[in-house]
């Protein structure tokens, strides 16, 4: 078995943030273990992509391109990669723990018969074994995992790796067939509601977060003014979907989404276990918080105590005046 | 219609664990140490929804030792018409892959199940993996992410479904039978009723081991191919909180803003 493979997501021709953060992480274990790193492309109209990766600093590409395989669908995706992978033997395969990656893995882990690996955060090398450094029982502790035998499937968390950088470098693309005919795929995808354009809070850098001391839905509006001055994303508490001051796809937490900027501002949080368990990870945290005992101050590097509808809006201007600057 | 709903007991949400040679324990001063995961709540709600709609069976599924039939009293009090305990010695130790099989095996037993619902993920292990890897050993379309069953013919054998993704939503449809996989937005669970907690307490769920299944491949800490030996502790977040004071808002927010720009942050 050689080789380290990377299933890469694309869109609207551009290789997504966690596929450069793939691509970034690949290179590093392709070069601790001394063998190759591959990209897996798939999709329709891809060309564009594919030569991206090696751009990106993949040493092959191997890509897919039918109108079979435009949308993402595991059971056109899963046997492509099983198939090649029943073939080519590769050591590793690695894939984003994002929605879609991690179907993927999965299913094709359970078609080789072969270990996976969850949400990784860190990679380290031993021979030709990868341990990865997860969170579980979310995030109150760690673990480090490895697979034991045959291809080590593994899936990385968003913004846990330092994206790949341009590189400069180009090479042949290997074409190949899809696994499956479309008469054989059960699933159609009839609508699609894509929510780019907006900030994604996976791959945000910094968030903005509001909870129940925002005190209603008006309350979120200079959580956002601070968000849009700093180029944030806004997260919120449950007590905050509860309420229904904002939708769900905004919860941070065990039952929301798992985020880790580089910078998390809790306003009006009171930092429940199960609010922390979807930031702890955070670079730096901020708390803004009238209740000096609440336990989100545990957690956070900085903390102002006061009314957050001074605060916020007073940060808002501050950084507005500097960032103009 | 016949729904399996696949639950799992897990620890709750505010227990604290201790970890010693790589053993992991834990306890919930506050509640009850072991609850029905949080995620499968959602499932069971959607399962018992169909039920209401369209008539016919709803089963609740686990995989799990003797204190987890507490898990499947609860799915019983909810509304569950059934509920399956499946356990053996043999299946201590199975890696996400190991279950899948033990799962899949436990449906084909029930026979003639349209749809399998599990919930988004158990909150012990947080993989999420053993939904589509029970659809793959089924050889049934895997469905995850589902926020809306839109429509369901279960004469017709088609199923449609919204899915609720990082990049977005999609509406997709598929040919049942199927496994689908509930996120939070399906609906709120609903509370065990008065009877149905009575009914649950009296009930005696049946149990089934490796001998009344056929597993196709391997379960139990032998066959899992993922070591998890090396679990321990958060290292603690290096520093205390620095609070900043100022005489006014604006100079807190000045002194702050210093301080998130010497991070290198922005
Ligand atoms: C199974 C389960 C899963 C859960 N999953 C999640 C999850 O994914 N995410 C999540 O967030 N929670 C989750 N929770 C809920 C969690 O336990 C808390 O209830 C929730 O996080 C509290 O939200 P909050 O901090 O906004 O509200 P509160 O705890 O009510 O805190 C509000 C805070 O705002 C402060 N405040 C009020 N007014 C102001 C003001 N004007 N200025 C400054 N500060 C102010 C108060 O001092 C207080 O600290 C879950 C709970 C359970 C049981
Ligand atoms: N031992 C088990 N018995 C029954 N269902 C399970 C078991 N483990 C996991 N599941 C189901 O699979 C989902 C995903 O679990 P996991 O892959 O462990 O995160 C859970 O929400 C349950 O619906």
């Amino acid at each position: 078995m050689s080789g380290v493979w990377a299933w890469i997501e694309h869109q609207d021709g551009e290789i997504a943030a966690i596929g450069r953060e793939l691509i970034g992480a690949g290179r590093n274990g392709a070069d601790s273990l001394e063998e190759p790193l591959t990209a897996l492309i798939f999709g329709h109209d891809i060309a564009g992509v594919a030569n991206q990766a090696f751009d990106l600093g993949a040493d092959a590409v191997i890509a897919a391109d039918d109108l079979s395989l435009a949308q993402v669908r595991v059971e056109a995706y899963g046997p492509l990669i099983a198939d090649l992978a029943r073939e080519r033997q590769p050591s590793v395969i690695l894939a984003g723990a994002t929605t879609r990656g991690r179907d993927l893995a999965a299913w094709v882990a359970a078609d080789l018969d072969a270990g996976l690996v969850a949400d990784g955060i860190a990679l380290s090398f031993d021979s030709d074994r990868v341990i990865v450094t997860r969170p579980v029982y979310a995030g109150k502790l760690m673990a480090d995992v490895f697979v034991t035998e045959g291809p080590q499937l593994i899936t990385l968390r968003s913004r846990a790796f330092a994206p790949a950088e341009p590189t400069g470098k180009s090479g042949d693309v290997e074409w190949v067939q899809p696994a499956i005919a479309e008469d054989e795929i059960s699933t159609q995808v009839m609508a699609v509601e894509s929510s780019a354009g907006t900030v994604s809070l996976a791959d945000a850098n910094v968030i903005v977060s509001g909870g129940r001391g925002v005190g209603g839905p008006e309350g979120f509006e200079p959580i956002k003014e601070l968000a849009d001055v700093i180029g944030g994303a806004v997260g919120a508490s449950r007590a905050a979907v509860d309420a229904g001051w904002i939708p769900y796809d905004y919860q941070v937490g065990q039952t929301g989404k798992t985020v880790s900027p580089d910078l998390y501002i809790a306003c009006g949080i009171s930092g429940a276990i199960q609010h922390q368990a979807g930031m702890r990870t955070s670079k730096v945290i901020v708390a803004i918080n009238k209740d000096q005992d609440a336990p989100i101050f545990k957690l956070a590097s900085y903390g102002i105590v006061g009314d957050l509808f001074e605060i916020v809006p007073a940060l808002t201007a501050e950084f507005t005046r500097r960032l103009g600057e | 219609m016949k729904v399996v709903v696949c639950i799992k007991q897990t620890p709750s949400t505010t227990a604290v664990f201790t970890v010693e040679n790589g053993q992991v324990t834990w306890d919930d001063p506050g509640g009850k140490p072991l609850v029905l995961n949080p995620w499968d709540e959602y499932a069971v709600e959607e399962a018992l929804r169909l039920q209401e709609e369209s008539g016919g069976d709803t089963i609740a599924l686990t995989m799990g030792p003797d204190s987890s039939q507490d898990a499947l009293k609860s799915c019983l009090a909810m509304g569950c018409g059934e509920a399956v305990q499946v356990w053996d010695d043999a299946f201590n130790g199975s890696d996400t892959l190991g279950t899948a099989r033990i799962l899949a095996a436990s449906i084909k037993k029930i026979s003639d199940v349209d749809l399998a619902i599990f919930g988004r993920q158990a909150i012990d292990g947080d993989t999420g993996q053993t939904i589509v890897q029970t659809a793959q050993k089924l050889g049934w379309t895997p469905l995850t992410f589902v926020s809306k069953i839109k429509a369901v013919d279960f004469d017709e054998g088609t199923i449609t479904v919204e899915r609720q993704l990082d990049d977005g939503r999609e509406t997709v449809s598929a040919r049942l039978p199927a496994v689908i996989g509930v996120v939070k937005e399906i609906g709120e669970p609903r509370y065990p009723s008065f009877m149905g907690i009575r009914k649950a307490n009296r009930a005696t769920i049946p149990q089934w081991s490796a001998a009344d299944l056929e597993i196709g491949g391997g379960t139990g800490a032998a066959a899992s191919k993922v070591d998890w030996s090396n679990i321990y502790g958060l290292p603690p977040r290096d520093t205390a909180v620095d609070f900043i004071e100022g005489e006014t808002t604006e100079e807190k927010a000045r002194l702050l803003v210093d301080k998130l720009f010497e991070e290198k942050v922005l």
